[in-house]
């Protein structure tokens, strides 16, 4: 079995004219990061390894996770997660509740378990709060949890650091990264940011 | 699960578009037997009904058109408009027929104006002897109509606009020395129109051929066509069945004939507004006046409705009020007790028809909505018109028609009643959310899946909760429609259940002024109760929630 993320021989077309063309291995702890300009098809590689990509796009190549082949799964059955620009977070339930929504059906203690991510990530308390009452660095680093939580075997981020400013963003790429790479996660990162690929330290590919 | 869902739109629109199908070919079959179209000539009141129905519809569609552009074109960004767009909800949500009634008690001879005038300026001491109310060139229908749709277009208007970059637009043309109007007319409008065409059908069509706003305010010897085939279509004796039938065919072909023209007027406009902008005619001096005029018909417009109904529920509470007094001079509840059970009865009638089709038809506009989501599906432009079609095919030329097929069948009044509400409430719910459905941040869901959500979960615990706002408004814009069916109620039920509506204007030709005032005043507080409550239970729900405030 390998671990880590296989985009074998991934290509998007878009009414016949190959939009993305991606072969890459991403190991347990590595991460990719996708440069390229808006609109060159970054976000759409994205759609596809989740599984939810436009019938406008037709996609080839196998996506294997961890020795599985998971082209053919419904996005739910993937575990694979994902973290937008945006941290968008639900506007209708409290932080914990957005914790709550990505946690397994089965686990215990789920308040617990949701209060000792918050402090892990030094959020302690904010549990009961409204999310658009946090700041910007607070909500990105709610939805990583969020995303962590319902315990995904790869993590996709589509410029996820875009909307923050410059001190902030340094501090919450880093923190992205550390806990990807302490939960041995596969990376995926899409960015027109240099600055991304820089820090991440790893493998640039360009979408085409 | 999946498939039921999957036909959820097709379902939908055949329990729209078959009614209406079915309905219009069971009205129309009995026109075609001996001595039908004969006994609709012999009627002498034939040529002035025909040109009423002509000049009602089309005046009060092209004043309330007109009026709806002014207001957008001079109006926008003023306070008067922001003003106008609060009031445009409660308006647009008060029924047809109390409209009708409040405008009538305004403008009557003993009515508020004349007696806020009496007799220090007119010298009246008593009604004066003239036909302000169903005057026989139906201007009073005229006004009404114009004073009931204005809202209806403005609202429609204004969720098109952000379609059609009209801000911008304007700017631009401003900045190239186009006054307001000019700006407007010759750059936001065209795109505006496009969407606005089929609401502008369905008012034209609704014009020309309403039943209870042709009662109530309309001429009467001889009232509007519509009317009169109603009457011929509810008389006891099957004598005048053909000619009814005749009648409605008529009225289907005035209505097409009206909606031609109204297409050629279209492109004239057209023609008339590239040539405007070809010739560069930029007309600031334009401005000033068409301000000045939007807001004086919009408020003396939306005053008289307002003050109108003021007038409904003041006179249901009204003692002792002689003319030309222009307040009781006692106040009593002894119109409300001593109807009591009437009223109870015609409330409970009006609440259990409008909650359940309600109820059933934002249920299928949700599973439209999903469906067309999950499934990716696109709406065709036919699926839209089909949407549209019982709000544009007059109502008097299926309604008769789907009761006759309702007796066949064997139908009792009540599912046969709630059908025909069927075919109207679910046009406007799924118009109503359509725009909040397909707005909802495409991202959410395959976010939610990506944590593990099921669809059914995504659905129900994330799409559903967060647009409860848009979904209440659009239960009570259903729930609005329904309570103000009159024509629906009255023929489908055969007369056997008994609405706010229905009462209502049936006690509007009597002289019961006290009682009128508190069926209409029922009438209209259960629509704005419905959507007093869209706005107060989301708020109250999500009070802690400010991503969740509109």
């Amino acid at each position: 079995m390998t671990a880590g993320l296989t985009l074998d021989h991934i290509q998007i077309d878009r009414a016949g004219r190959p939009l993305v063309r991606v072969d890459a291995h991403v190991a347990p702890g590595e991460v990719l990061t996708v440069m390229g300009p808006s609109g060159s098809g970054k976000s759409t590689l994205l759609a596809a390894i989740i599984g939810s990509l436009d019938p406008a796009f037709t996609c080839r190549g196998r996506i294997w996770l961890d020795g599985r082949d998971v082209t053919a799964l419904p996005t739910r059955e993937r575990r694979i997660g994902i973290l937008f620009q945006d941290a968008l977070l639900f506007p209708h339930l409290s932080v914990a509740g957005n914790l709550a929504f990505a946690l397994p059906r089965g686990v215990s203690d789920r308040a617990g378990r949701i209060a000792a991510a918050l402090a892990q990530a030094g959020l302690d308390g904010i549990g009961p709060r409204d999310p658009a009452t946090l700041s910007g660095g607070e909500r990105a680093r709610v939805a990583l949890l969020r995303t962590l939580l319902a315990e995904p075997k790869a993590l996709l981020l589509d410029e996820p650091f875009s909307r923050l400013d410059a001190d902030r963003r340094a501090q919450i790429r880093a923190f992205t990264f550390d806990i990807a790479r302490a939960n041995h996660l596969p990376v995926v990162l899409v960015s027109h940011d240099p600055d991304d690929a820089n820090v991440s330290g790893m493998r640039t590919i360009s979408p085409i | 699960m999946i498939q039921p869902l999957r036909a959820a739109p097709a379902v939908t629109l055949v329990l729209m578009a078959l009614p209406v199908a079915a309905g219009l070919a069971a009205t129309l079959v009995p026109a075609a037997a001996p001595g039908a179209l004969a006994g609709l000539l012999a009627w002498p009141g034939l040529p002035r009904a025909v040109t009423l129905s002509l000049t009602t519809g089309l005046a009060s569609t092209a004043l309330a058109l007109a009026l709806t552009l002014l207001i957008l074109a001079a109006l926008r960004g003023t306070p008067a408009f922001r003003l106008l767009v609060r009031l445009l909800s409660p308006l647009l949500s008060v029924p047809h027929a109390a409209a009708a009634l409040g405008l009538a008690f305004l403008i009557a001879p003993s009515g508020w104006i004349a007696r806020a005038l009496s007799p220090w300026a007119t010298g009246w001491s008593q009604p004066p002897d003239l036909m302000i109310l169903n005057d026989p060139a139906g201007i009073a229908l005229i006004l009404g109509l114009t004073a009931k749709e204005l809202p209806f277009l403005l609202l429609m208007a204004l969720s098109a606009l952000p379609q059609t970059d009209a801000a911008n637009r304007i700017t631009l043309a401003q900045t190239l020395g186009y006054g307001r109007t000019a700006a407007f007319a010759l750059t936001v409008l065209p795109a505006l129109y496009r969407q606005l065409r089929l609401p502008v059908y369905a008012v034209l069509a609704y014009g020309m051929t309403s039943v209870e706003m042709g009662l109530i305010l309309g001429p009467d010897l001889p009232p509007p066509l519509a009317v009169q085939v109603a009457d011929w279509m509810t008389e006891a004796s099957l004598t005048r069945q053909g000619t009814a039938a005749a009648g409605a065919a008529l009225q289907l072909l005035l209505v097409l004939a009206a909606l031609a023209l109204w297409r050629g007027l279209e492109a004239a406009t057209r023609a008339a507004l590239v040539r405007a902008a070809t010739a560069g005619l930029r007309l600031p001096a334009l401005d000033a006046p068409a301000r000045a005029l939007a807001l004086t018909l919009a408020a003396l417009l939306a005053g008289a409705l307002l003050a109108g109904l003021a007038g409904l529920a003041l006179w249901s509470f009204a003692g002792l009020w002689s003319f030309p007094d222009a307040l009781p001079e006692t106040l009593s509840l002894s119109t409300w007790t001593r109807a009591a059970a009437s009223l109870a009865q015609a409330t409970g009638q009006t609440l259990f028809l409008a909650l359940s089709s309600a109820a059933l038809a934002l249920a299928l506009t949700i599973a439209c909505l999903e469906a067309e989501h999950r499934f990716r599906l696109r709406p065709a432009a036919p699926a839209l018109w089909l949407l549209w079609l019982p709000l544009i095919v007059p109502q008097i030329t299926f309604l008769p028609g789907l009761h006759r097929l309702a007796l066949t069948l064997g139908l009792p009044p009540f599912p046969a009643t709630f059908a025909a509400h069927l075919v109207f409430v679910l046009p406007y719910a799924f118009l109503s959310l359509a725009p909040a459905w397909r707005a909802f941040d495409p991202r959410f869901i395959p976010l939610a899946a990506s944590l593990g959500a099921t669809p059914t979960r995504a659905l129900w615990a994330l799409r559903l909760p967060i647009l409860l706002r848009p979904l209440l408004t659009a239960f009570a814009v259903a729930f609005a429609v329904s309570v103000g069916q009159y024509l629906a109620t009255l023929l489908l039920s055969g007369g056997r259940i008994a609405t706010l509506t229905t009462e209502a204007v049936a006690l509007s030709s009597g002289g019961n002024r006290r009682l009128i005032g508190a069926y209409a005043l029922l009438q209209m507080a259960l629509p704005a109760l419905a959507f007093a409550l869209a706005l107060a239970l989301p708020a109250l729900l999500f009070r802690n929630r400010k991503g969740m405030a509109a």
